[in-house]
């Protein structure tokens, strides 16, 4: 629960910051995704230089009984590399679109990472032993002369230090005419699907070279293209079900059971519009940049440009709640328009079911909690890195007398963007990406 | 009848319209296929073998006229080489998350 005071209330606080200090940003260095496993041990972030990291939680220390373990990088690997498609004249970026992780089924992780063309699986184990004491072949891997060879001994398992190794182990390619923007991973665990910005494909994980389209919706004439694909996630519970967001504000649920091309939707979610209000931006605002379900699979919740919406999946009409993230801007929307801001595409995460999270403009994020609703503006920046000091909530002044410690909407750095977050599965710890930097904040334990 | 009509003219609109006083020319549907259509061709340069090989042909024994300053405008006569295409190699640096 959030705000400040109060006995059941979260109090955020620094815990680590990842990246570089300096400001000036390398274009590869850009945060793309960021996302916890199932146990929330391990945190991946992906970049526009197509490469993944991924940190671990250290096990509590001993002798700091209250103070959570600290994320330190585990394995880092090059996951996708540039490509040029001379047929098509396309350029191919490396950056990692999305990250999903798998449950884990044995000693090994696995992720599914995709760029806009090229989704791939993902291997991550851990090597602490070696075999040592070869017959034939010396400790340095040079082969000894069999006629040296005067006793036989059996190799043995020594302990080494620990090695933690990236392997491909499926390459899911050649599938999508358009650029991909997301990855679900079905509840079943065996299958999964990517979405572009025209097409939903269903994959098995052991097969590459066969894929399901299963929503298709590019009109058979380009020129009556209205609307396209902005995002999809299967139900959390329901492996015959996925949703699937659009630029024009809506969202589909399908159901897999109904028919093998899912261009039917079995519900549409729509928010009625007031036609009175209607102005050239509307419909760009009310693209949809991310879809999520709860945890529970009752509730989904939708990110548009200003506002987080919260849909309960038994009502279309209109959502439940809407949360606005940062209202001020609506009377900004001309420069944002002209300089494209206009069009970033913000995340949203859920803790359980309760609160949202979702991330805004001069690294300031957002949380509402759906209970008390109450919300809460916090800021990721290194001037607040203090570990255990309970950050300090912000405020934005949309017009007249600013308040000290208010920030007056024109001094806001558009540049500054928060558009990926993600909150652990299981406790109050969160991961918020600003351009080139991590940042993980914990609630204050007492 | 009471005529006066009380007109609120939303924050949205008001930016629309200085968005049209700045830009006359601007369609009505921002959302139409024009559009969608940019989205779709995102990342799309121009490189036509075709086009690369008639004028390498044409132009035997001259040079190429190579892309100025700003290598990412390929218009005109300029007819895009391999060379002009911005060299995508993969980043061998590890990431600062890493550092």
């Amino acid at each position: 629960f959030l705000g400040a005071g109060g006995g059941n209330d979260i109090q955020w606080c620094f815990s680590q910051v990842k990246g570089a200090v300096d400001d000036d940003v390398a274009e590869a260095d850009i945060i793309s995704t960021v996302e916890f496993n199932h146990s929330g041990e391990l945190l991946a972030t992906g970049d526009k230089g197509g490469r993944v990291v991924i940190f671990q939680q250290e096990q509590e220390n001993k002798t700091q009984p209250h103070s959570r373990g600290e994320y330190n990088v585990y394995s880092t690997f090059q996951s996708h590399e540039p490509e040029f498609d001379y047929l098509k004249s396309l350029e191919i970026e490396e950056k990692i679109n999305k990250i999903r992780w798998l449950p884990q089924k044995n000693a090994a992780q696995f992720l599914l990472s995709t760029n806009d063309k090229t989704i791939k699986l993902w291997k991550i184990s851990e090597r602490d032993k070696r075999p040592e004491g070869y017959n034939l072949k010396e400790e340095d891997g040079r082969y000894r002369d069999p006629t040296t060879v005067t006793t036989l001994r059996v190799p043995v398992f020594r302990p080494m230090d620990l090695m933690v190794e990236a392997s491909p182990r499926r390459i899911f390619a050649n599938a999508h005419t358009y650029h991909i923007n997301s990855i679900s991973i079905n509840s079943d665990y065996e299958t999964y699907l990517s979405a572009d910005d025209l097409r939903i494909n269903l994959w098995h994980l052991e097969i590459t070279d066969r894929s399901f389209n299963i929503v298709d919706i590019k009109p058979a004439n380009m020129e009556e293209l209205t609307e396209v694909i902005t995002a999809a996630e299967f139900h959390p519970n329901s492996c015959n079900t996925f949703v699937y967001s659009s630029s024009k504000g809506t969202i589909r649920l399908c159901d897999m059971r109904a028919s093998a091309l899912c261009d039917r939707h079995s519900k549409l979610f729509e928010e009625p519009e007031d036609p009175s209000n209607r102005s050239f931006f509307s419909e760009i605002i009310s693209s949809i940049s991310d879809v999520k379900f709860s945890h529970s699979g009752r509730y989904m919740m939708t990110r548009d440009y200003l506002s987080v919406k919260i849909w309960d999946l038994n009502m279309e009409n209109r959502p439940v709640e809407t949360y606005q993230v940062h209202e001020y801007l609506r009377s900004k929307l001309c420069s944002l328009y002209e300089n494209d801001c206009i069009f970033d595409k913000f995340e949203c995460c859920w803790n359980g079911s309760d609160i949202v999270m979702t991330g805004s403009y001069n690294n300031f994020f957002r949380m509402f909690d759906r209970n008390t609703k109450r919300d809460i503006t916090l800021e990721a920046s290194r001037e607040n890195n203090k570990p255990r000091t309970v950050l300090k909530p912000r405020k934005v002044c949309a017009s007249g007398k600013r308040k000290k410690d208010e920030i007056s909407v024109d001094s806001l750095d558009f540049n500054k963007k928060i558009l990926h977050t993600a909150w652990h599965p299981k406790e109050n710890i969160i991961a918020v990406a600003t351009t080139n930097n991590l940042y993980i904040f914990q609630d204050k334990m007492n | 009848q009471d005529t006066q009509e009380k007109e609120t003219i939303t924050p949205e609109r008001t930016e629309e319209a200085k968005l049209k006083a700045k830009y006359p020319n601007l369609g009505q549907k921002p959302g139409g296929s024009d559009f969608l259509m940019k989205r779709l061709q995102k990342g799309q340069k121009y490189f036509d073998s075709g086009d690369y090989n008639m004028a390498k042909a044409k132009m035997k024994n001259k040079q190429l006229p190579s892309a100025g300053p700003d290598k990412n405008l390929v218009t005109g006569d300029h007819i895009p080489t391999p060379q002009d295409l911005p060299q995508r190699k993969s980043s061998l640096v590890t990431s600062k998350l890493a550092g």
